[in-house]
C-alpha cells in the first residue's frame, strides 16, 4: 500500500513539473538545422557564459521542423540551412542570414584528381561522367554519395550545381558524418560535406580551381555554399532575452566565434 | 455494504489496468490510419503500393512505395535462409548435446548479442561488412542489400536460438527414451524426433525472426546505401523502416504524410506476421 | 500429443532406419554434427568478433573526463554526463509510470478476470505491442505525445511505457500462477476481502517476477534509438530531473547515434558502445542472479 502511495505521489510531482515548465523565464529557445549544431551551440554556450541566469536551448530537429517551430510559436527562433521560400515568407516569416556555409566537394585522399569544375560536378552527379579516367583520374567506377531527400545540403548543392531532381545516387547517406565515412573509406566514392565538418580523413576538391575557405566563400569564387538563416515571425516581438540573443550573434563579438565554428560570418 | 463498495472499485481499477494494453494498441493502431490515409487517398492506392518510382522531393513528385516493400520482402528472406539455419542447428545443440558448462557460456553470449543495440550493428557494419563485401566481390561500393541481409540475419539469431531451445527443451524425454530405446543415435533421435515435435514452437521462432527483420531501421540504414531502387543483391536499396527514418526529419507537407503511409504499410505487415506468430504459439500451447 | 503420433513418430523412425543402409545413417550422423558444430562456432565467432571489436576501439577512449563533463561547443571537448543522467531520467521515468500500470494489468488478468474472451483479447494487444517495430513506436510516440508535451524526455518515456507495458505484465503474471492457490484460500477462509488477499498474499509473492521484469525493461530501454530520436529528440544538456524531463534529451544509445552519424567521431561513439555492452551484461548477470536467488528461495 504503501509503495502504491510514493507512486501516485511521484506521478503527481512528475505532473506538477510540467505545469511549471510552461512558464518560460529567461529562456531563448531554437530549434531547427542539425547542420548548425556547431555554429550555433558556440554561440548558445557564449552566451551563456556572458549572461548569467539566462538560459539557451537547442532542439536539433532540421530545418523544415525548426521553421513550422518557430511558427507555430513553439520557439523563439527558427534555424534554417536553407532561404526561406516564398510560401514560408508569405506566412509572415523573416529570414536574417547569420552566417555562410560551404559546402565541399570531397573524395578519398587516395584519389588522384584534386580539381573539378561545377560542369563537371553537375555531369558526374546527373551520370553523363561514370569513370574517374574522364576528369583525369584513375580508371575507376565513381561512386556517388549524397544526403537524404530534404536535407538541406541536398538542397543548396543540387541547386547550384542545377542537378535537382536528375542526381543519379548510389548511396543517399542521412548524415554529414556518414558521408564522410563512407567516402573515407572507398576510393572510388565522391560525396558532399558541410566545410564545418570535414576532417583529415577525406580529401577536398578545388572547384574550378578555387579552394573553399573564409574568403572565397564571402567574396563568392567558391560557388557551392548556403546561407544559415535565423527564422523569427514578422509580426510578433522577440521576448527581451531572445532579442538580447539575437543581437548578440549578430554583432561584431560573434565573428569570432562563428569563425571557430568552421563557417563565415557576414562582413 | 461499504467494503463491498470498495471491492466493486478496486476491481474497476484493476480492469481498466487490463484494459490499458488495448487501449494502447488501439490508439496506435488509429493514430496510423488517420495520418496515413489521406496521403493514400491523394496518390492513390494503386499508384502508391505499386508505383516504382519514389522521387519526393522533386519538382513533380512521386511517391511508388514497391521498391521499398520489394526490398523489405527480399531483405527479410535472405536473413531468414541465413539465419534461420545457423540459429535452428545451434539451439538444437544447445538444447540437447551441449554440455552444461558449454552451455551456460554460449548461452549468455548469444544473450549479449541481443542486448546490443542496433545502432552498434549499424557502427560495425558499416565500418567492416561494408567494405570487406566491397574488396571481396570487387564492386564499386559495398553499401547493398547483401551486407544489410547480413547484419540482420545476425540480429535475428538470437530471437531464434532463444525461442526455438525453449520449444525443444520442453519435448517429453519420453519420446525421445524411445526413439533411443528402438536403435535410433542420440543425433537421430534429436533431429527426427525431438525437432519434429518441437515443429511448432520453431516456426514460431521464424516468424518471430521475420516480425524482427521487417521492422529493423537503424542498423539497416547504415549499410545498405538507402537510394529507392528495386531490389537487386548488390545494388543500393531502401527499406520500408529506412524510407520513414531516413526522410522523417527534413519532411513536410504531402511527403510527410506519405512517410506516415509507409509506418502504416510497415504496420499492416507487421499486424499478419504477429497473427501468424500467435498462431503457431497457441498451437504450441495446446500440446 | 497424444500417444497415437507419438506411436507413429517412432514407427516413422525406425522405418528410416530399416530403409536405409548404415552408410548413409552414418553420413547423416556426421554431416548433422558437422553442421551443428559450425553453427555453433559462427554464432560464437560472429558474438566474439562484434564483441571485441566494440571493445578494442572502444575501451581506450573511456576516461573519467569523458564520464563526468559536459560537451562544450566552444573547445571542441566532449563529454557524456547528460546523457548519463538523461538515460537515468528516462529509466526513472518510465519504470516508475509502467510498474503499476503492467502489474495491475497482470493482477486483473489472473486474479479478477472471468471473461475468457476478454482475457484473450488483452494478451492478444500484449503479444501485438511486443512485436510492434521501435520505428513504429516513435512515429506514434511523435504523433501523440511530443505533439502534447513537445519533444522532450517525458515524450520519450511514455513512448517506452507502451513499449514495456508487454514485459512487465507478462513477466509478473508468469510469477503470479506461480503463488499457490492454497495461500489465497487460506486469506479468504480468514475472512479476507479480496483486495485484502491481493495486497498482503499475491502481490508479495510475486516481487520476483516484477523485479525481473523490470530488468529486462531496462535492458531495452538502454538499447533503444529509433523511438527515442522522433520523441526525446538528442540535445547534450545537463538538467535536474524535472527540468530534464520537460525538455530535449538524448540517453546514451541516442548519443551514440548522433555522435557516430552527426559527427563522425568515432572515438566516442565506441566509447559509449562499450559502456552500453557492459551494461548489459550486468543487466544479463543480474537477471540470472535474481532468478537464482528466488528459485531457491522458493525451494526452502
Amino acid at each position: 500500500m504503501k509503495r502504491v502511495m510514493v507512486f501516485m505521489a511521484v506521478l503527481v510531482m512528475c505532473l506538477a513539473s510540467f505545469t511549471a515548465c510552461g512558464s518560460k523565464g529567461e529562456t531563448v529557445s531554437t530549434d531547427g538545422s542539425t547542420s548548425m549544431e556547431k555554429v550555433i551551440g558556440a554561440l548558445g554556450e557564449q552566451f551563456q557564459t556572458d549572461n548569467k541566469g539566462m538560459t539557451f536551448t537547442y532542439n536539433p530537429t532540421g530545418s523544415g521542423s525548426g521553421i513550422t517551430a518557430v511558427s507555430e510559436g513553439r520557439c523563439d527562433i527558427g534555424l534554417s540551412s536553407r532561404s526561406l521560400k516564398s510560401d514560408e515568407k508569405a506566412k509572415g516569416l523573416t529570414e536574417t542570414v547569420l552566417c555562410y556555409d560551404g559546402i565541399a566537394v570531397i573524395v578519398n585522399p587516395k584519389n588522384t584528381v584534386g580539381d573539378l569544375t561545377v560542369d563537371q560536378i553537375s555531369k558526374i552527379y546527373t551520370g553523363e561522367i561514370t569513370n574517374w579516367s574522364e576528369v583525369g583520374g584513375s580508371d575507376l567506377e565513381i561512386v556517388l554519395i549524397g544526403r537524404e531527400a530534404g536535407s538541406g545540403t541536398r538542397d543548396g548543392f543540387e541547386s547550384v550545381t542545377g542537378t535537382a531532381d536528375k542526381c543519379k545516387y548510389r548511396q543517399e547517406l542521412t548524415s554529414t558524418g556518414d558521408v564522410i565515412t563512407t567516402v573515407g573509406s572507398n576510393e572510388n566514392a565522391i560525396g558532399y560535406a558541410s566545410l564545418a565538418s570535414v576532417n583529415d580523413s577525406v580529401k577536398m576538391l578545388s572547384v574550378g580551381g578555387v579552394s573553399p575557405s573564409e574568403q572565397t566563400i564571402l567574396n563568392g569564387s567558391y560557388a557551392i555554399q548556403r546561407p544559415f538563416v535565423l527564422v523569427t515571425k514578422s509580426d510578433k516581438k522577440l521576448s527581451d532575452t531572445a532579442q538580447k540573443f539575437y543581437d548578440y550573434v549578430l554583432s561584431d563579438d560573434a565573428k569570432e566565434v562563428i569563425r571557430s565554428a568552421g563557417v563565415v560570418p557576414l562582413n | 455494504m461499504k467494503s463491498k463498495n470498495f471491492e466493486r472499485i478496486v476491481h474497476g481499477i484493476f480492469l481498466i489496468l487490463g484494459l490499458v494494453t488495448v487501449g494502447c494498441v488501439l490508439l496506435i493502431t488509429v493514430y496510423l490510419i488517420i495520418s496515413g490515409i489521406p496521403a493514400i487517398k491523394q496518390i492513390g492506392l494503386t499508384n502508391f503500393l505499386f508505383g516504382k518510382v519514389w522521387e519526393s522531393t522533386s519538382s513533380n513528385p512521386q511517391y511508388g512505395i514497391l521498391p521499398f516493400i520489394m526490398t523489405s520482402i527480399y531483405g527479410t528472406a535472405g536473413a531468414i535462409l541465413i539465419g534461420v539455419p545457423v540459429g535452428f542447428m545451434t539451439s538444437v545443440y544447445l538444447a540437447k548435446v551441449a554440455p552444461k558448462k558449454v552451455k551456460a557460456v554460449v548461452e549468455s553470449a548469444v544473450k549479449l548479442l541481443a542486448g546490443i543495440p542496433s545502432v552498434v550493428y549499424g557502427l560495425v557494419g558499416m565500418l567492416v561488412l561494408v567494405p570487406a563485401i566491397k574488396n571481396i566481390f570487387n564492386l564499386p561500393d559495398g553499401s547493398s542489400l547483401f551486407a544489410a541481409i547480413f547484419v540482420l540475419a545476425i540480429m535475428i539469431l538470437p530471437s531464434i536460438i532463444s525461442v526455438s531451445m525453449t520449444a525443444l527443451e520442453a519435448v517429453p524425454k519420453e519420446y525421445e527414451d524411445a526413439s533411443l530405446a528402438l536403435g535410433a543415435t542420440p543425433i537421430e533421435t534429436y533431429f527426427k524426433v525431438s525437432v519434429r515435435a518441437a515443429k511448432s514452437g520453431i516456426a514460431a521462432a521464424v516468424v518471430l525472426g521475420v516480425g524482427r527483420a521487417i521492422g529493423e531501421a537503424m542498423a539497416v540504414m547504415m549499410v545498405a546505401g538507402n537510394v529507392a531502387n528495386m531490389p537487386k543483391l548488390f545494388g543500393s536499396v531502401r527499406f520500408l523502416t529506412t524510407a520513414v527514418a531516413s526522410e522523417m526529419s527534413y519532411s513536410s507537407g504531402l511527403q510527410k504524410q506519405a512517410l506516415f503511409s509507409i509506418a502504416l504499410v510497415l504496420f499492416l505487415f507487421i499486424m499478419l506476421i504477429n497473427a501468424t506468430l500467435n498462431f503457431f504459439l497457441k498451437r504450441e500451447k495446446e500440446r | 500429443m497424444d500417444n497415437a503420433t507419438n506411436v507413429t513418430m517412432v514407427k516413422q523412425s525406425i522405418s528410416t532406419k530399416v530403409n536405409t543402409t548404415k552408410n548413409s545413417r552414418k553420413i547423416y550422423i556426421s554431416l548433422m554434427k558437422f553442421f551443428m558444430a559450425l553453427c555453433v562456432v559462427i554464432t560464437c565467432a560472429v558474438t566474439l568478433f562484434i564483441i571485441g571489436y566494440v571493445f578494442v576501439k572502444g575501451l581506450p577512449n573511456i576516461s573519467w573526463e569523458l564520464l563526468s563533463t559536459s560537451p562544450s561547443y566552444l573547445s571542441g571537448k566532449i563529454g557524456i554526463l547528460p546523457d548519463i543522467a538523461n538515460t537515468l531520467y528516462l529509466l526513472i521515468a518510465t519504470i516508475l509510470i509502467v510498474l503499476p500500470l503492467g502489474v495491475g494489468a497482470a493482477v486483473y488478468l489472473t486474479e479478477y478476470a472471468q471473461n475468457k474472451k476478454l482475457v484473450g483479447i488483452i494478451e492478444y494487444a500484449a503479444e501485438t505491442l511486443s512485436g510492434i517495430p521501435s520505428i513504429i513506436y516513435g512515429l506514434v510516440g511523435m504523433l501523440i505525445f511530443s505533439k502534447s508535451l513537445g519533444t522532450s524526455l517525458m515524450a520519450g518515456a511514455l513512448t517506452l511505457v507502451i513499449m514495456n507495458l508487454p514485459t512487465i505484465m507478462r513477466t509478473t503474471q508468469e510469477s503470479l500462477k506461480t503463488v499457490p492457490n492454497g495461500y489465497r484460500e487460506g486469506a479468504f477462509g480468514l475472512g479476507a476481502g479480496k483486495w485484502r488477499v491481493i495486497r498482503t498474499v499475491v502481490l508479495p509473492n510475486c516481487i520476483d517476477g516484477v523485479i525481473t521484469g523490470c530488468i529486462l525493461s531496462v535492458g531495452r530501454i538502454l538499447g533503444e534509438s529509433a523511438a527515442l530520436l522522433f520523441t526525446a529528440g538528442f540535445a547534450h544538456t545537463l538538467n535536474g530531473f524535472f527540468s530534464g524531463l520537460s525538455s530535449s534529451g538524448s540517453s546514451l544509445t541516442v548519443a551514440l547515434y548522433v555522435y557516430a552519424k552527426e559527427q563522425g567521431e568515432f572515438e566516442v561513439a565506441f566509447a559509449i558502445a562499450t559502456i552500453l555492452m557492459i551494461l548489459t551484461m550486468l543487466i544479463n548477470l543480474s537477471a540470472t542472479l535474481v532468478g537464482k536467488y528466488f528459485e531457491r528461495k522458493r525451494s526452502i
